[in-house]
């Protein structure tokens, strides 16, 4: 790498230490709800409080890979404090998360609605559980130094066009592959667009026990996506002139950069060791066949950020408007009118290296840059906006216990 | 960037036998081919918008749409060089939805509504 001009390889800034060892470069708090019928009380705690995000899972009737994934966010290392909101009736407890929560080394409360006398009050209650959870997450907080080694950063990419294969990918996957140089974790998912890839997912297996988990990731997804007869390749996609899902696959599997594929991690499972790592999201078989396989972008950033992702790029062509709860998003775009167009939303054109302004090496430079500027407190646009998006429905995964990502 | 920089596409693979538009191109516009180009450069002959398809050479009906150095469809019919390659021409091996979108909006229309 030769034109790597500046010095983002050696880039520290101020983290919060956790008790499990990993570190955070946000100090949120999260209200959760555990159904629907309690989501708009907890909207309402969460309302207006500085870094509070709000999670929840609607169902009444509850679902392993909606516990894992909400225990998954809750114990985040941007996570400080933690309030669970129930309304008394449904099956996941809200206690139970709260204890989870503890267990971390994080506070937590929890409570159910029915118990306070509705919606006046329990807002209320919840915001006075919220004020002495913010006191005890900032008496709590360690700041320690953080390099790019302690960083999971996750890529999306949602609202593609035929810039997101030839600028806005490849420019993450360029700065992928500088991540996992420089000891840190890297993170890609939407195995439903490597359609028509198996042999090039092979490929990139950094072990032949490697290879084989890919290629069975990849036939998984395939009877799948041919079995609910959807495959991940939207109207705008087509307007922004992408095809068929064959031609967005391989612009989709650009942002996975050159570097081997360490292994597969599940949702709400976290890397065992630093490198690249690819994300499978897609449901297994089961006997209710429930749950789409990516239903929206939202989904997908969340399952990056419950594998521990601090913050995750976000790859658009065509524009899109929205973040994240929990972990920054940081929306990169390939389409320079797009760029222009939405400009308070875009944080990175990666549009100038198809005009030559800048080459490929620098642009990635230049995003890790904005990366490491994010990670030490600055706010990304969506951020900014106040944006903190978060999505979940009933799925499906074999996924065994909740520790088995937390094995080194 | 005063100056409007000519029209270009990009071939990324040199098997391709297609080339990604960089800036929206009028009809009859000369394109220079960039990237991993066969060849020096082709005129559109209808108007395509930027991140669209343009054909390099004769694909015929049934032929593979070649782009990355890999099949990204098949040819509905045949298409002549300059040729925008989209919704109208070429479908996926695999979508069944393919072939039912509207071809300037990308809107399906397949779904019914009432």
């Amino acid at each position: 790498m030769p034109d790597r001009a500046d010095h983002t390889h050696d880039s520290t800034w101020t983290g919060y230490l956790r008790p499990d060892g990993r570190k955070g470069v946000r100090n949120h708090l999260l209200v959760i709800y555990t159904v629907e019928c309690a989501s708009f009380v907890a909207q309402e705690i969460a309302k207006d409080e500085p870094g509070t995000h709000l999670i929840g899972f609607p169902g009444c009737y509850d679902n392993d890979y909606a516990i894992r994934l909400m225990l998954a966010l809750a114990t985040h290392p941007n996570i400080g404090g933690v309030l669970a909101v129930g309304l008394g009736c449904e099956y996941t407890q809200p206690h139970r998360i709260a204890e989870a929560v503890r267990a971390s080394g994080r506070p937590a409360e929890s409570f159910f609605i029915q118990e306070n006398g509705g919606t006046r009050s329990s807002v209320a209650y919840g915001k006075q559980l919220l004020a002495s959870l913010r006191a005890r997450a900032g008496e709590d907080a360690v700041r320690v130094p953080m390099t790019f080694a302690d960083l999971t950063i996750g890529a999306e990419c949602g609202g593609s066009d035929g810039t997101s294969g030839l600028a806005g990918n490849p420019v993450v996957g360029r700065a992928f592959d500088r991540l996992v140089d420089l000891g840190g974790s890297a993170i890609f998912e939407e195995v439903v667009e490597m359609i028509g890839l198996r042999d090039l997912m092979v490929s990139r297996a950094a072990s032949p026990q490697v290879a084989q988990q890919l290629g069975a990731t990849y036939d998984k997804m395939l009877s799948y996506c041919k079995a609910v007869r959807q495959y991940s390749v939207s109207p705008g996609n087509f307007a922004g002139g992408l095809t068929t899902i064959e031609e967005k696959s391989m612009g989709a599997f650009a942002k996975g950069g050159s570097r081997p594929i360490q292994g597969v991690i599940r949702v709400s499972e976290r890397p065992p060791h630093p490198g690249l790592w690819l994300l499978d999201s897609v449901p297994d078989g089961h006997f209710m066949q429930f749950g789409y396989t990516n239903p929206n972008d939202t989904e997908g950033i969340m399952d990056l950020v419950a594998a521990g992702s601090q913050i995750v790029l976000f790859i658009t062509g065509r524009g899109s408007v929205i973040g994240s709860a929990v972990s920054p998003l940081i929306k990169v775009t390939g389409n320079t009118r797009t760029y222009q167009n939405m400009t308070g939303d875009m944080d990175f054109n990666a549009g100038r290296v198809l005009t030559g302004e800048v080459t490929m090496d620098q642009a990635a430079d230049e995003l890790l840059k904005m990366v490491a500027d994010v990670a030490s407190g600055q706010e990304s646009k969506p951020e900014r906006l106040g944006h903190r998006e978060f999505f979940l429905m009933y799925k499906h995964q074999d996924t065994p216990s909740l520790e088995a990502g937390c094995h080194a | 960037m005063t100056a409007q920089p000519a029209p270009s596409a990009f071939q990324v693979h040199a098997s391709d036998n297609v080339a990604t538009l960089l800036a929206e191109a009028a009809a009859g516009a000369p394109l220079a081919i960039v990237g991993s180009s066969s060849k020096a450069s082709i005129t559109a002959s209808e108007q395509i918008a930027l991140g669209h398809k343009v054909a390099l050479v004769p694909i015929a009906e049934g032929e593979p749409v070649i782009k990355f150095g890999v099949v990204i469809g098949v040819a509905m019919r045949p298409i002549a060089p300059g040729e925008w390659v989209h919704l109208h021409n070429c479908r996926s091996q695999l979508d069944e939805r393919s072939g039912h979108f509207d071809v300037r909006t990308g809107e399906p229309g397949d779904q019914a509504y009432a």
